[in-house]
């Protein structure tokens, strides 16, 4: 009984954070393009129709799914044609599995059992999300090289220098996270989010990492290949970079692996940094506000406000690689080596010591 | 003319809270999400035309699709005088001739193909005829079609406009 | 099930390990070496050693075959012109060393036995870094000054006026 209750636990958490989190793809196709659009002065996609309906181009992302779907799928000539097939799985697999540890709500009670709401709740949580994301890389790679093209191949060669640079910058940017919530598992340093700082300010990962959390985020849209770190796709000097080659339903998936990054890379920076599904002064009971004012609110409410924050916050974030890609223009190759290496990485290291000083001088440590 | 020696402008040097660059990027973010939240809420600055539904309005010498004019009993005011045909640049005219039924007309045009595709809307044609019976003034550019047959313009067709 | 996943994920890293030498184009057997590395942290994972298993495939999968991968696309030595090994007698030997090594760990496991599960926390970062900083700290630090030492190393091979 025990474990059918386990087994269906298991696979419903797997089919709802797959569902959500590739759901939200084209939602964030969406509204891409029609942010894009009014960013520009433009009007977006709106012709796309069903039953008369356009509403504001949301059937578009579904025009475009259908018809890669439809398109020729071809092979190139002189592709390797193994790699060339397995590339847009590499791309993928990773960015999805890493969404599993993600902890979307405080674990619940179903049935006298306590459940919690993630797929997976490992002991090296964070550690497990660098190994997985620092895979994502080789779809990037095995396409620029499996293509047998030139700009393919360039796209590739700067995706495997950029992600070899950020990624240090992306370890270190959280050491000094973990150093405070003194936990490497996720839920805990969720949990530790929601007591408050000074009696006042929640005790978000911004609040007490502001500089972590900036590292953290630059390195996170270098990780997700978006402007302004976008250089293995760079259309203006590589035509499209790595999927230059690729076309019909497998570059379809090259684009579904950079929303869902996109999604992943906001989730990390909404758990880690911004509390996750906490609310601020949002107690299991109710809201308790640091006055001493009080608000009580049945149980369920505020479940659904806590998961409801975390979408919320997830989806700001989405909006803010959104946003930031219509804003800034890309860097250079050199610039963005001199950035990784020369300023990200001595500020992370900076960083982790500042908050060991810190730490140590208050006492937190030890 | 002396050779000079012209000073360029160089970029200025930026201040310590530029090269910082976060700052300016939040300054750039609120301009972007400033036309944003414009563009939300009133369209007006939006440029773009949404072109089946709404068609630009074009300036009233501009030359478009050409269009024969008719007599004020309804026949094509053409004489068939092929001076727009020797007139055009891009051989596009085709004209037939026939023997008019009006005795106080020569002839009329059996035939008056325009050839939407080769027309390089010069508009020699317009200034070539002696009785103002082709004109360019429609408005209008030339349609996309699915055939080139569906370019070759008639006589008929032309009168219609 | 233990054993089971045990006997799956050491044949992949066995298979893949002969796939790394077997093939003929150098991309091909860096991306060998992924998968075995990858089965390879599987098995630290059946040891309970978590941490191991995730700083394996961040260290080694993340960073060092990226590496290797890059140098080779940078090169992207053509097909035709990759050069042709000829060394039979080298292989020969390899596979002799090969099996006297498996013989060697057969011997080991039946002299001094196979050690039993370990306890579950006992890979986890807690532990490791209670292991490292405590039991270990002169092997930690004499590691961080070979590793220093190779920084600077390769600075000064890299760099020709200092």
């Amino acid at each position: 009984m025990s474990g059918l209750f386990d087994l269906v636990v298991s696979v419903v958490r797997v089919a709802v954070m797959l569902a959500f989190t590739l759901s939200l793809v084209p939602i964030l196709v969406w509204a891409e393009r029609k942010g894009a659009a009014y960013i520009q002065d433009r009007r977006g996609p709106n012709r796309a129709k069903i039953l008369g309906l356009t509403l504001g181009g949301l059937f578009h992302p579904l025009a475009d799914a259908l018809k890669l779907l439809f398109k020729e799928d071809f092979i190139p000539d002189g592709a390797h044609r193994l790699f060339y097939q397995m590339a847009p799985m590499f791309a993928l697999a990773p960015a999805l599995m890493t969404f599993a540890v993600v902890p979307v709500g405080p674990p619940v009670v179903i049935a006298g059992r306590e459940v919690a709401l993630q797929v997976a709740d490992l002991n090296v949580g964070i550690l497990y999300i660098f190994a997985i994301s620092g895979l994502a890389v080789y779809g990037v790679i095995l396409a620029g090289w499996a293509s047998n093209s030139k700009y393919p191949l360039l796209g590739g060669l700067r995706s495997s220098a950029q992600m070899i640079s950020y990624e240090v910058s992306l370890g270190l940017s959280i050491i000094g996270l973990v150093m405070v919530f003194r936990s490497v598992r996720l839920s805990e340093i969720v949990a530790s989010q929601g007591t408050l700082l000074w009696g006042i300010v929640p005790k978000w990962g911004v609040f007490v990492q502001p500089l972590g959390f900036l590292l953290f985020l630059v390195a996170v849209y270098a990780e997700a290949n978006r402007t302004p770190f976008d250089l293995p796709e760079g259309e203006s000097e590589i035509v499209a970079g790595f999927h230059t080659e690729y076309g019909s339903f497998k570059f379809s998936i090259f684009f579904m692996a950079e929303y869902v990054h996109m999604v992943v890379g906001s989730a990390l920076i909404a758990t880690l940094f911004f509390g996750g599904w906490q609310v601020p002064y949002l107690a299991d009971s109710g809201f308790v506000l640091p006055g001493g004012a009080a608000l009580g609110l049945p149980g369920p409410l505020v479940l659904l406000l806590r998961i409801g924050a975390f979408v919320g916050k997830l989806l700001f974030f989405a909006w803010l690689f959104i946003w930031v890609r219509w804003t800034i223009p890309r860097f250079r190759y050199d610039q963005v080596m001199r950035l990784g290496w020369k300023v990200l990485l001595p500020l992370s290291l900076a960083n982790i010591f500042v908050t060991g000083l810190v730490l140590l001088l208050i006492g937190g440590g030890a | 003319m002396a050779i000079g020696v012209k000073k360029v402008a160089r970029p200025r040097q930026m201040s310590g809270g530029e090269t910082l660059y976060l700052l300016e990027i939040l300054r750039g973010l609120g301009v972007t999400m400033g036309h944003l939240v414009r563009n939300v809420f009133r369209q007006e600055n939006i440029a773009t035309i949404e072109y089946p539904e709404v068609r630009r309005v074009m300036p009233p010498r501009f030359r478009g699709l050409h269009r024969l004019m008719r007599r004020p009993d309804g026949t094509p005011r053409c004489v068939a005088c092929y001076c727009c045909a020797t007139a055009c640049p891009a051989v596009c005219i085709t004209i037939v001739a026939g023997e008019s039924p009006d005795p106080a007309v020569e002839k009329y045009p059996v035939r008056f193909d325009i050839d939407m595709l080769r027309c390089v809307f010069c508009g020699h044609c317009v200034e070539a005829c002696p009785c103002d019976a082709i004109r360019m003034d429609t408005g209008w550019f030339t349609p996309p079609e699915h055939t080139r047959e569906k370019l070759i313009y008639t006589i008929d067709m032309l009168l219609e406009k | 099930m233990e054993p089971i996943l045990f006997i799956v994920f050491g044949a992949i890293a066995v298979g893949g390990s002969i796939m790394v030498v077997t093939r003929r184009h150098p991309l091909a057997s860096a991306l060998y070496l992924i998968l075995t590395l990858f089965a390879v942290a599987a098995l630290f994972v059946l040891r309970q050693a978590h941490f191991l298993a995730a700083i394996q495939v961040i260290v080694y999968a993340g960073a060092v075959v990226v590496l290797f991968i890059f140098v080779i696309m940078l090169i992207n030595v053509p097909e035709s012109r990759l050069p042709v090994e000829r060394l039979t007698g080298v292989r020969f030997l390899a596979v002799i060393v090969a099996g006297l090594l498996i013989l060697e760990g057969a011997l080991v496991a039946r002299r001094f036995g196979l050690a039993g599960t370990p306890a579950a926390d006992s890979g986890s970062v807690e532990a490791v870094g209670r292991a490292l900083f405590t039991d270990y700290l002169l092997a930690f630090e004499v590691t961080s000054v070979l590793l220093l030492a190779a920084v600077i190393g390769a600075i000064a091979l890299a760099k020709k006026k200092i």
